[in-house]
């Protein structure tokens, strides 16, 4: 068994050697699929990120009336708890909301004299609600309308709520966000298949050359494996290579693109790259394993009747 | 050992009729050599007993096998049997000859161990001891038939196959090749060879089968050539 294994990859590396030139065409294929798909790995992270990132600062707002009594708005909050999409309700007492106004405005002169010329708090008290998906505001946001719509005309409770000016960001970021995931998927798939092609074509000639090696091994009662084996391990000697090569190349992307990355989406590409070293390089190497053995294999069995 | 049942072989739905109704016996241990005009039918005949061609009609048994009903992941297996030597040599143009005959023994699995004992045992056998690290090149033609012969026997099969191994030699080389596959045989192994030449059938004294359009005309134990 072992010794089959060593005379396997001796045959494999020397097919690969001896077909050097086509050898590096193919890698160079398997390079730029492997490059897109580590992209897409890397993109998709920051994308995720980003989305989290704003997913987190999505909340919708329910304002209360200044006059509303306490009781009701923590009752308020006990009920919108219940609700099994939400995850978090804040309470913003009027007095919070004034501290926090006064700070927000610590620096406007004029507006600190004209609520000083109020003399009364006119802020309401506020809720925020924090669902758990971006999608279930909706729901939360139509319970709050019907809640609203029962409430006792003489004694008001809620003012306004902020869902309906958010609720068109929140879809339009959503929608972004998968657009330029398919988009990416769709290029990826493209690439394989062209790789898969491009390889399974480089596989041939490597046959074609050694048909004559071929057609002594099946006369002397070579196994099938043993003629295939080489063919094979030289598809994933391609996708290793690839890999590595692939992995080197997103080295300075990264770290040119970093503190941009940083900057813009709060989220370092330059530190997921080396935190996640062990991750991507079983996902792009692994990939170019399968690619390359995927397209041996293809190619052996339509071209070597064995 | 072998036995062909009434085999028939028709190409292009009844154009070209290779084999017809084809049946013979080979024992354990014959030489037998099959002769006829080009065309006659015997390259077919010898593909048909390493399942490289498919009969349209009839059986091919090798002891109490089918041949062709053998699974095809089993025909290695069965191919290991059979010794090929051809008129091409078929030799890889990029070893020696020692690798060349070590190679066989490598797509049989077997060890480096068996290896470094029995490629120079056979290497010997064809008297080419001396010559174990030229190149296919380097050597005569007579010289690459051997080598080939070395390779065909390396692997201990049961049968010996030479389609027209003097095909393309001088007639001292035919006459050297010709004696190591009777010494092959003098040591137990059966061997079928199909051949034009006349002297080395009339030389050999064995059993000649004689075709002629896909058909056996004569079966002698004793043959001459004659045609």
């Amino acid at each position: 068994m072992w010794t089959g294994f060593k005379r396997m990859v001796h045959a494999g590396f020397i097919g690969f050697w001896r077909n050097a030139y086509v050898s590096l065409a193919a890698v160079f294929v398997m390079t730029v699929t492997l490059f897109v798909v580590g992209s897409v790995l890397l993109v998709g992270q920051l994308l995720n990120a980003s989305l989290v990132e704003i997913r987190d600062k999505v909340d919708i707002n329910v304002y209360m009336v200044p006059s509303a009594q306490e009781e009701d708005i923590v009752k308020l909050q006990t009920s919108l708890e219940a609700l099994p999409d939400v995850r978090e309700v804040t309470y913003t007492s009027r007095e919070e909301a004034l501290t926090a106004f006064q700070e927000r405005h610590k620096d406007d002169e004029l507006t600190i004299q004209a609520l000083d010329e109020l003399g009364d708090n006119p802020l309401g008290a506020s809720l925020a609600i924090r669902a758990a998906e971006t999608s279930q505001y909706e729901g939360i946001a139509n319970f709050i309308s019907d809640q609203q719509i029962n409430e006792d005309p003489a004694n008001p409770l809620i003012d306004r709520v902020n869902y309906f000016q958010n609720k068109e960001a929140i879809e339009k970021l959503t929608a972004i966000i998968g657009a330029v995931e398919r988009g990416s998927y769709i290029a990826m798939i493209i690439l394989v298949i062209a790789t898969v092609l491009i390889t399974l074509n480089t596989v041939r000639l490597a046959i074609f050359t050694s048909r004559e090696e071929i057609s002594v091994m099946r006369l002397v009662g070579a196994s099938n494996m043993f003629i295939r084996g080489p063919f094979i391990l030289q598809g994933i000697v391609y996708g290793i290579i690839a890999g590595v090569l692939t992995l080197l190349v997103l080295y300075p992307i990264v770290l040119w693109l970093g503190p941009a990355t940083e900057g813009f989406f709060q989220f370092n590409i330059f530190s997921y790259y080396i935190g996640h070293f062990g991750y991507l390089f079983f996902v792009i190497v692994g990939s170019g394993i399968v690619l390359g053995a995927l397209a041996s294999i293809l190619a052996i069995t339509r071209y070597l009747r064995v | 050992m072998i036995y062909f049942d009434n085999v028939s072989k028709i190409y292009n739905g009844g154009d070209s009729i290779a084999l017809q109704n084809v049946t013979f016996q080979v024992a354990p241990q014959e030489f037998v050599s099959i002769v006829g005009h080009s065309g006659a039918g015997k390259t077919t005949l010898l593909k048909m007993l390493i399942a490289e061609d498919f009969p349209t009609d009839g059986t091919v048994f090798f002891e109490s096998l089918n041949v062709h009903s053998i699974p095809r992941g089993q025909l290695p297996n069965f191919r290991r049997k059979i010794g090929t030597v051809f008129q091409d040599f078929k030799l890889l143009p990029h070893k020696t000859a020692w690798e060349n005959v070590a190679f066989a023994m490598e797509a049989n699995g077997r060890t480096d161990e068996e290896i470094a004992e029995n490629v120079p045992q056979a290497l010997a056998l064809v008297d080419l001891s001396a010559k174990i690290l030229q190149f296919p090149h380097e050597l005569s033609g007579g010289e690459k038939q051997r080598v080939a012969i070395a390779r065909a026997i390396v692997n201990q099969p049961d049968i010996i196959i030479a389609d027209e191994p003097t095909g393309n030699l001088d007639p001292i080389a035919t006459y050297e090749v010709v004696q190591i596959l009777k010494k092959i045989n003098d040591l137990g192994t059966t061997v079928i060879m199909t051949t034009h030449n006349k002297g080395v059938i009339d030389a050999l004294g064995r059993r000649v089968i004689t075709m002629d359009e896909g058909k056996i005309i004569r079966d002698d134990s004793e043959g001459k050539y004659v045609l």
